[in-house]
């Protein structure tokens, strides 16, 4: 029989720990058991917080589908290890399960430290770990209006934008005299503190709970030592984690004073056969709160396991992130605790930055950092203390503004190749460069390859210079050309005609390109000018640049036929409109269906019938529905609070507004729209590249979602706004997409290749952090001002009408075109068809 | 050679496409308005199976003519007919001109 590995609990990293340990020929030695306590097998909990802006648990999932069947490892899913029978080698689950072990390795975790408060059992008095505490909050956020966070520590503040983000009215309560107290030093927590206040979220430090009893304007009411109290609907503990060592403890396993399960080098416990690795572990007095130490453990045993040398000896804890948008990294010896040590300070009032470096007496090797409100440097700082890179002869220069616009610092070339990357995953340079010699040229690519930039993210701007240094050794060349026509991107083309005010594709191709233009270019530049100019899309000089459906303001069906979409503002229509719409498919004999986006679709038109349907059409009030342009398409709305016993706002009115008032815009690819009246969501907003919901406190606005191919669900962007509001980031989020997508690019792919993402698109469209939201929205009230119903303009002008027939020289229709009969209306022929059945008379 | 009349120049589309109606044929004819050069081809396209050539895209590529087909994006050389994703399929191109005024093809 082969020996028994059990492994209890299945978090981030015990399942680390499985993934690595399968990789290894010894495997297939050991028969596998983990015990996994949760609902559902590992997920990412250091990007939990996405579950707020949409992420599910299964995006979250840490696992790959069939991983455990297919690696024959025995899964024992909702079960808690009760018991280690260290005597007898065996665990007892709380469900009952028994199972002999020969090895055992312990990653239970840690569990959220709950201060011995009164009231803190109170209703809403909740904790910040699992994707269950993450329901609860937003259960709790539903019905409250304030929310505290206790402790203002880097989950805290996490913690606290989540309740922001669900529109709570945020503060936090720190023990301390600063935040984040452990990572950064007093000047740095000034700083986070003024950036964080900013945000509109409340800042109490020096704050000492002393206990929680019923509010009377909210569910609870916060009492301090200093006599103050603060009414809250919602508190969320965030004071730091505890080891969870209950089972170890009980077994007899030696446990550190203060707690965490004790390990030496190898990560043995002081049961040999008993291995402790991630956040219940203590190695040399200390608890590591990250995922890269923890992960350095798994693979320390794994080495073990596979009879490898391995020692774990300690791990890096520097650490970067974005806390509500702020930048704040920590590295090394922040405190400057080494003897000898030397600060450096940088602090720039104005615009909130604050950076200190921690230099070793000779000044040669740097320590420690802390960055805040601009971590550019952080990668870069990394290599210089991780690998004892001598610092240059001035080391403050590392942290001035560098005025002459040239990054500063270390060129990737610099670095040894055992320089270590991606901490989350143990990558070094080395591994990078030789994925890409062997052929990964994207950071996709390599993300896939080597696994770097999967967990935290933080390494990945490094990453991506590593490999553009490669690429460029390869001789590769990122060619980001539109086509053989312009050496440029989409995004160069639209500033060389927005700045050069070109007008004409002609006039471009003649200052910027060359040869005539393909199908790729001039649909591209037909949009540009159509966004920046919105002339009549027909003009002469800009008929040549459309693809067949602009061209003839209709969707080119299989058969060469065309569908006609007449647009109905928010998926209201009037019975008169309705039987407008049905009197013509009847009398031109086309085939009906109700769309996917809340309008009607009549197929099977013949490029000579498009002018007399749609003058029928514009004569019974309907306008052009855009259906066949890179353009808005629908604003897919529910019947909101007009009928609806649930509804909160007006949605239909909304999105008849918002459908009349971008209906024309010209965008990189189609745009959606969705506005539900409240959170039940009817209207799936939140797949919508915009969608607006009601909330009893305002509109909440989410942006870059998509149904389609790859679905995305849509980030929120903003909360609590007025209409007023909602429809200024509209405008400046939509010219913003405008201007700097790539050609086909839905906002979904926008914002994913958005370098700085959503906070940074917020940063442009709410903090105006490029000074462009006038102009912005000057652009956007241009495009609503100069907008034309284009049939309408086409159906008044006969010279434009020549070109809707099949024939320059003949009134015959084009005898291919078959209709057969099918569930009471027509449809194409198929091929036997039309050579074997009776052929319906054409209309 | 018999030159077949089409149409008037006025007729055609400047940088882009018409189709006529040839001997029972439907003829395909693109105009470069730059280069005043005309092109014609079968209007058919093959893969699509309808014909619809004439309302595609036309430019170039390595230096050759081309049209997009507007269904499924195939490009056909507007002097032979090539097809350039497929070496296969080859539709039928005609000898255009312009005369006086009025544009002709050939085959
Ligand atoms: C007619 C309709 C299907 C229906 O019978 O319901 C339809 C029909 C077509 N869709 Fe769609 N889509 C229709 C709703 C949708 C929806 C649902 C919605 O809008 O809520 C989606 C998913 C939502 C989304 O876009 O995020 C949808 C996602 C697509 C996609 C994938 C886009 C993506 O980002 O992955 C394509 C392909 C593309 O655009 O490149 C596509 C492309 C097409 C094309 C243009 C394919 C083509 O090239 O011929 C079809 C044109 C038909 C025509 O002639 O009108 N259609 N399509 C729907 C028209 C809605 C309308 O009233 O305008
Ligand atoms: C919101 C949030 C943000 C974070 N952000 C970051 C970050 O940016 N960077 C970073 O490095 N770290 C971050 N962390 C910390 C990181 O998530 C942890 O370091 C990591 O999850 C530790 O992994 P682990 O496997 O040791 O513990 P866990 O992931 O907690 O896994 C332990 C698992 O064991 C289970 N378990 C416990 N006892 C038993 C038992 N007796 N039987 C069966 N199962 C049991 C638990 O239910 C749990 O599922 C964050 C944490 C949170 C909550
Ligand atoms: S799902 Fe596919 S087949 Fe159906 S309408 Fe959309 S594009 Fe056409
Ligand atoms: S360092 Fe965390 S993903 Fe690379």
């Amino acid at each position: 029989m082969k020996p028994t590995l059990v492994v209890i609990g299945n978090g981030m990293v015990g399942q680390n720990f499985l993934a690595g340990f399968v990789q290894t020929a010894a495997a297939a030695d050991y028969h596998i058991v983990t015990f996994c306590e949760e609902p559902r097998p590992a997920y990412d909990r250091v990007h939990l917080s996405e579950f707020f802006s949409g992420k599910t648990a299964a995006d979250l999932s840490l696992v790959e589908d069939g991983f455990f069947q297919q690696h024959n490892i025995t899964l024992h899913l909702g079960d808690r290890a009760a018991a280690i029978d260290r005597d007898a080698k065996t665990v007892t689950s709380a469900k009952g399960v028994s199972i002999h072990y020969d090895k055992l390795v312990l990653a239970t975790g840690s569990y959220p430290f709950m201060p011995p408060v009164p009231g803190h059992d109170r209703d809403n008095c909740l904790v910040y770990r699992t994707i269950e505490d993450l329901e609860a909050m937003t259960a709790a956020a539903q019905t409250g209006k304030v929310g505290v966070v206790v402790g203002g520590g880097l989950l805290g503040l996490e913690a606290a934008k989540a309740l922001k983000d669900l529109g709570l009215e945020t503060h936090v309560v720190e023990f301390a005299p600063r935040l984040m107290a452990v990572q950064i030093d007093e000047g740095g927590g000034a700083v986070l503190r003024r950036k964080i206040e900013a945000l509109g979220v409340t800042v109490h430090t020096n704050k000492n709970t002393t206990q929680i009893i019923g509010g009377s304007t909210c569910v609870n009411k916060m009492c301090f030592a200093d006599g103050e109290e603060l009414e809250t609907d919602v508190v969320l503990f965030s004071a730091g984690i505890r080891p969870r060592d209950d089972i170890a403890r009980a077994c007899g396993l030696e446990i550190g004073q203060r707690g965490g399960i004790v390990i030496n080098n190898h990560c043995q416990t002081s049961d040999p056969d008993i291995y402790a690795i991630g956040e219940c572990a203590l190695w040399n007095g200390m608890i590591f709160g990250l995922v890269a130490p923890g992960y350095a453990m798994a693979r320390t045993v794994i080495a073990e396991l596979t009879s490898g040398e391995a020692h774990f000896t300690g791990a890096d804890m520097s650490t970067k992130l974005k806390l509500m948008g702020v930048d704040v990294a920590s590295i090394g010896d922040a405190h400057a605790r080494t003897q000898g040590a030397l600060v450096y300070h940088y602090q720039n009032g104005a615009s909130e930055v604050y950076k200190r470096l921690v230099v070793s007496s000779d000044n040669k090797r740097l320590l420690g950092a802390v960055l805040v409100g601009d971590a550019a440097e952080y990668g870069t700082l990394l290599q210089y203390c991780q690998n004892g890179i001598e610092l240059p002869e001035n080391p403050e220069s590392l942290i001035l503004p560098r005025l002459s616009g040239e990054p500063a610092g270390l060129g990737p070339d610099a670095l040894p190749a055992s320089a270590q990357i991606c901490s989350c995953y143990d990558v070094s340079k080395g591994a990078i460069c030789d994925a890409v010699a062997a052929g990964c040229t994207t950071v996709n690519a390599l993300k896939a390859e080597t696994k770097a930039g999967t967990g935290c993210g933080g390494c990945v701007p490094l990453l991506k210079s590593v490999l553009n240094c490669e690429l460029a050794k390869h001789g590769y060349e990122v060619n980001t050309d539109i086509c053989e026509h312009f050496a440029y991107t989409r995004q160069d083309l639209y500033n060389l005609i927005r700045i050069g005010e070109i007008k004409t594709f002609a006039e471009l191709l003649a200052k910027h390109g060359k040869g005539h233009g393909c199908e790729i270019c001039k649909p591209a530049v037909g949009s540009i000018l159509a966004s920046h100019w919105n002339d009549y899309i027909l003009k002469q000089e800009h008929l040549g640049l459309q693809d067949t459906n602009d061209t003839f303001l209709a969707n080119m069906q299989k058969d060469g036929t065309y569908s006609v979409v007449p647009r109905i503002a928010g998926g209201e229509i009037t019975p008169d409109g309705l039987i407008a719409i049905g009197q013509v498919g009847k009398k031109y004999n086309l085939y009906t269906k109700i769309t996917g986006g809340q309008r009607i679709d009549l197929f099977g038109a013949r490029l000579e019938q498009l002018p007399a349907i749609w003058q029928e059409l514009v004569d019974a009030g309907f306008e052009t529905g855009h259906a066949y342009g890179k353009s808005l398409r629908t604003v897919k709305s529910c019947v909101g609070s007009t009928w609806c016993r649930f509804g909160v706002d007006d949605s239909v009115g909304l999105a008849i507004e918002l459908e009349n008032r971008y209906k024309g815009l010209r965008a990189p690819h189609k745009i959606k729209f969705g506005v539900s009246g409240c959170t039940r969501e009817c209207a799936e907003a939140q797949g919508k590249d915009v969608g607006v919901i009601a909330t009893e406190n305002g509109w909440s606005l989410y942006v870059c979602g998509n149904g389609g191919m790859k679905p995305r669900h849509a980030d929120l962007f903003a909360t609590g706004l007025d209409k007023a509001t909602l429809i200024k980031y509209i405008d400046r989020f939509l010219i913003f997409y405008v201007r700097t997508a790539d050609r086909l690019q839905r906002t979904s792919v926008w914002v994913e290749n958005m370098e700085g993402g959503l906070d940074y698109l917020k940063s442009v469209v709410i903090d105006d952090k490029l000074g462009l939201s006038d102009e912005l929205e000057a652009q956007m009230a241009r495009v609503v001002d100069t907008y034309q119903c284009e049939w309408k303009t086409t159906i008044e002008n006969e010279d434009k009408l020549k070109r809707f027939r099949q024939f320059v020289n003949s009134d015959l229709p084009d005898d291919n075109i078959v209709f057969v009969e099918e569930r009471g209306q027509i449809r194409p022929a198929n091929e036997d068809e039309r050579k074997h059945f009776k052929i319906m008379e054409v209309a | 050679m018999v030159w077949f009349d089409v149409c008037s120049v006025d007729d055609l589309q400047p940088d882009s496409g018409i189709c006529a109606l040839v001997q029972e044929q439907q003829i395909a004819v693109f105009y470069f308005a730059s280069s005043q050069n005309v092109y014609a081809l079968s209007n058919f396209d093959p893969f699509g199976q309808a014909n619809v050539l004439s309302r595609g895209l036309i430019g170039d590529i390595n230096g050759q003519p081309i049209v997009a087909s507007p269904l499924y994006k195939q490009h056909f050389n507007l002097l032979t007919g090539q097809c350039l994703e497929d070496a296969d399929v080859r539709i039928p191109a005609y000898a255009a001109q312009i005369v006086n005024g009025r544009v002709q093809v050939s085959w």
